[in-house]
């Protein structure tokens, strides 16, 4: 059972990757143009899009099966879902305005969230008991889609922004356009360097004096650019690192960060180089065809949809859920509290959307920092924040 | 005498209105040359718009801005991120102290924020008086709009000024003379839309959803009950927070109930998950070693029964068993207890052996109760031990004085008086584990340690909120009133006739691309135009010039 589920999740990942292709398809082919009729190429790319939905569907499906529960318990289940929930969101949003640039982009993000996830350890994990508990796939599913739709205002932003911002000139938009695309070429160097070291089985030990000035071990699975604190190569032919790191700092993520950038400049050096334009810009004849006023209004629309969901799923349950389990429905912790600035910004978003009249290309970049917080939420405070939510 | 604004149309507004509520017409000079009318509260006269004198005009007006509601969102969402940099002292380890722990873990940045309170942030004063602030916001603003929206959108006539259509996003003229059997076609497609369609003299005005426009008020007034609860809580009586250490086979009164209410702890364990019975996380299990399955104590709640007179003790009666795990607290009585901590294998009772040294003869065996010993053992044949002193949780102090450092039996040392018929005087012996002393001089006998009983112990946190229910409800009705606001347009088209035109106007809160969608299902197969997009088209002007 757990086999078939790995082997569904691949083939959505497929399905979404060929799906891709047909909407850029369906965005070159003339008939596109007008939004009402949609052509071939959108009915093929939808339909894979669907199939894959389907499959992945299956996935989730079978991995409840084998383990139990529902599988959103650890870093890897829970950013799987997510991704998930990203694709059931466009699928949505995809019947009620029929853009297929929309999906363009909407499933190249969700091919990076779900490769990014599978980043993380993925065996079949028992629930410890904290999250024994019905309000686990009550919480975290309510959540995840919450999250998936805001994103979704995003994945607007980034069409409404890659078409109005003007490439003739530089400037500060043509910056934090590129910022935006360096930071997903630098997600897939991420993956593509974290699974080929993986695949290689790439391992080396190190002994280092932690901040308590006690021995402890690391073990890397890229090679160190960065050491830790005094630290000592136990694994010979190892490559030995050329900085080493202060004690407070964790010199093993810091180590896989650097190389995200690094990997990141790489790829996105080539991409300048071989197409002496901006990312962005490379970007901009797919959105040509684009309303802008429409994108525009999808963005909204789904922080409209998004909001009342993520609040449910990310405050209420989560209360609900932490007055049965930690004894108080609200503690502070790292994630509550990010969980907070998410829904307080996307407040902040709609009062400014509705009587400060930010609309069109602010409103896109304040989707975009909804993203960011989105994804620091999702990222940062887990894997660096220590609190009671890092499960993974 | 109150002020008011006489309209051309004969109703008379409040003061500071911008529309007509009636007919929609222009009031306001500023907006009388502009292409589009600013919508917003349909140009009704807010309190905050229309006085700035006193100073509670000012305070009024303050609060009711949404610019300064936006400002204090933003301030409070910074302050949280700061407040998730480092630990909150609630999260650092209970015998850490916050001035050396934060330094020491994280430098100097660990300091500077200990010495800004930042460890404490969530209770600093400031934080509170943003949270007070944003409560006062929501609820002045929302009074400042609700009211005199309210009136508009009562008193709105079907027949609307020509400057209030003209001046609308959506608008069209058709010029036409015989539309009438139109009018009906077109009524009865917006009826079966779901809009209101009222006529007058031939005009219509068909509107939906208008209840949505009061989903912001709705949500605000949940705030406002919610962050009532927060303060509520302050009051005494609502709130119980205790920790309760109840070792196995143990029973206490219970922290919090007054003595209402005692609890015995009959087990507590610690289960984890077996590789050879849950095969699926084996490889899972390998990765970590164990991984917990559950925490349970099972327990017995008890109440006291009658009043007892001081000094008496009071009798309990069994009201229920229960296994607390995580997850699943027990209830009663507005009370709930929970499983949040525990300790393996506490000492309870140590068994020792009085002995000759030289001879390794015994002469009797003594158990000491390390949470009730007894200051005599007597032993047969005229020995004895006598338990001079008792320091559960031993050290030495700076004086090298033995000391306990908590009662909890930790780490026991005793020092015995060993009576024997050689020496009736005694022999005194100090020890403590894997170590003896003997202070006044060499001895004959010793007390040879004999075996160690142990127990479990459990933490339970004791909780009472009353305040509960004030969140519950302010977090349903804001889910309520955010909904209402956020999946419900408010739509309105109008259709008049004027000297054989028909003009249309139509205009929606927002999602525009729905009601251009509706108008233009409304219009298929009539002889009536789309109406324009005058946003759309000042923008491809803009752009032109």
């Amino acid at each position: 059972m757990a086999e078939l589920s790995g082997n569904l999740l691949y083939a959505s990942f497929v399905l979404y990757l060929v799906g891709t292709f047909f909407f850029g398809g369906a965005i070159k082919d003339k008939k596109g143009e007008t939004e009402k009729k949609q052509n071939k190429w959108a009915i093929i790319a939808i339909g894979l899009t669907i199939l894959g939905f389907v499959a992945q569907v299956g996935y989730f499906i079978t991995r409840w099966l084998a383990s139990g529960h529902a599988p959103v318990s650890n870093l890897f289940e829970f950013t799987t879902f997510f991704g998930m929930m990203l694709i059931a969101a466009f699928i949505l949003i995809y019947f009620i305005y029929k853009t297929p640039a929309l999906g363009l982009f909407a499933l190249p993000i969700a091919l990076l969230i779900i490769a990014y996830a599978s980043m993380f350890p993925r065996e079949i994990s028992p629930l410890i008991p904290a999250l024994q508990s019905d309000w686990l796939h009550i919480h975290v599913t309510t959540a995840a889609a919450g999250q998936a739709v805001l994103s979704i205002s995003f994945v607007a932003a980034i069409l409404y922004l890659i078409k109005s911002v003007d490439q003739s000139k530089r400037n500060k938009k043509t910056f934090w356009l590129e910022v935006i695309m360096f930071t997903m070429v630098a997600t897939l160097a991420f993956v593509i360097i974290t699974s080929t070291f993986s695949a290689l089985d790439y391992k080396a030990n190190f002994t280092w004096m932690n901040k308590y000035n006690k021995e402890d071990v690391f073990e890397y699975h890229l090679p160190a650019l960065i050491g830790p604190h005094e630290g000592v190569l136990l694994t010979e032919g190892k490559m030995k690192p050329f900085v080493e790191m202060p004690a407070i700092i964790d010199a093993n993520k810091a180590n896989t960060v650097v190389w995200s950038l690094f990997s990141g400049l790489i790829l996105y050096g080539l991409l300048r180089l071989i197409f002496r334009r901006r990312v962005a810009a490379i970007f901009k004849p797919l959105v040509k065809n684009v309303n802008l006023d429409l994108v525009d209004e999808i963005s909204y629309r789904s922080i409209l949809i998004g909001f009342p969901i993520f609040t449910l799923g990310a405050l209420i349950f989560a209360m609900i859920w932490a007055q049965i389990a930690w004894t108080r429905f609200w503690g502070w912790d790292p994630k509550e509290v990010w969980a907070l600035i998410t829904w307080l910004f996307y407040a902040a978003f709609l009062h400014l959307r509705l009587s400060r009249g930010w609309h069109g290309e602010k409103s896109a970049w304040l989707a975009v920092v909804g993203f960011a917080i989105i994804m620091f939420n999702l990222i940062v405070v887990n894997l660096i924040l220590a609190g009671l939510h890092s499960y993974a | 005498m109150k002020e008011v604004v006489n309209c051309e149309c004969g109703h008379v507004n409040p003061h500071g209105t911008i529309l007509c509520e009636s007919c929609g017409r222009v009031l306001d000079d500023a907006q009388k040359d502009s292409k589009m009318i600013d919508m917003r509260y349909e140009g009704s006269a807010r309190r905050s718009q229309t006085y700035n004198k006193s100073i509670i005009d000012k305070i009024w007006n303050f609060f009711s801005s949404v610019k300064v509601g936006v400002s204090l969102i933003v301030i409070l969402l910074i302050a949280s991120s700061v407040g998730t940099i480092f630990p909150q002292e609630q999260y650092i380890p209970p015998t850490e102290l916050p001035k050396v722990f934060y330094e020491k873990e994280y430098g100097f940045s660990g300091k500077l924020y200990y010495l800004l309170g930042f460890h404490n942030l969530y209770s600093s004063w400031w934080y509170l008086i943003c949270i007070a602030m944003l409560g006062t916001s929501l609820l002045i603003a929302s009074i400042d709009r609700v009211v005199p929206l309210y009136r508009s959108l009562k008193k709105q006539k079907i027949a609307r000024h020509e400057g209030f259509l003209k001046k609308q996003r959506l608008f069209g003229i058709t010029s036409t003379d015989k539309q009438a059997s139109d009018f009906e076609e077109i009524k009865k497609s917006l009826e079966s839309r779901r809009y209101k369609v009222k006529e007058e003299n031939g005009n219509i005005l068909a509107e939906k959803g208008r209840f949505s426009r009061w989903g912001p008020y709705v949500n605000h007034a949940g705030l406002i009950i919610f962050l009532i609860g927060g303060m509520l809580r302050f009051l005494p009586g609502m709130y119980v927070d205790e920790v309760l250490w109840l070792r196995e086979g143990e029973m206490k009164e219970i922290p919090g109930t007054e003595g209402q209410y005692a609890l015995k702890n009959n087990q507590f364990k610690v289960e984890v998950y077996d590789k050879e019975e849950d095969q699926t996380f084996s490889a899972a299990i390998d990765k970590v070693g164990t991984i917990v399955k559950n925490y349970q104590a099972d327990v017995t709640l008890y109440e006291k029964e009658g009043n007892t007179l001081p000094g008496e003790d009071a009798k309990f009666q069994k009201i229920k068993d229960h296994s607390i795990k995580v997850n699943v607290p027990l209830k009663h009585d507005h009370f709930a207890f929970y499983q949040v901590d525990y300790k393996l294998d506490e000492l309870s009772e140590m068994t020792f052996n009085l002995m000759n040294k030289s001879t390794k003869e015994t002469f009797g065996t003594i158990t000491i109760s390390l949470d009730d010993p007894k200051t005599m053992y007597k032993l047969q044949n005229g020995y004895s031990v006598e338990l001079m002193s008792y320091f559960p949780d031993f050290e030495f102090d700076e004086n090298q004085e033995p000391v306990t450092k908590s009662p909890v039996p930790n780490n026991p040392a005793f020092i015995f008086n060993m009576k024997t018929p050689d020496k009736p005087e005694g022999e005194v012996s100090f020890v403590a584990i894997q170590q003896t002393l003997e202070p006044l001089g060499e001895n004959t006998y010793k007390m040879a340690f004999a075996g160690v009983d142990t127990r479990n112990v459990t933490a339970l946190t004791v909780r009472k909120d009353l305040t509960l229910w004030i969140f519950f409800v302010g977090g349903g009705i804001f889910m309520i009133g955010v909904i209402q606001g956020a999946y419900w347009n408010h739509r309105r088209i109008w259709i008049q006739r004027k000297d054989g035109e028909i003009w249309l106007a139509g205009h929606t809160n927002k999602n525009w691309h729905g009601l251009k969608r509706d108008i233009s299902m409304v219009l298929e197969g009539t002889n009536i135009t789309e109406p324009k997009d005058q946003l759309e088209a000042k923008e491809v002007g803009e752009k032109e010039k």
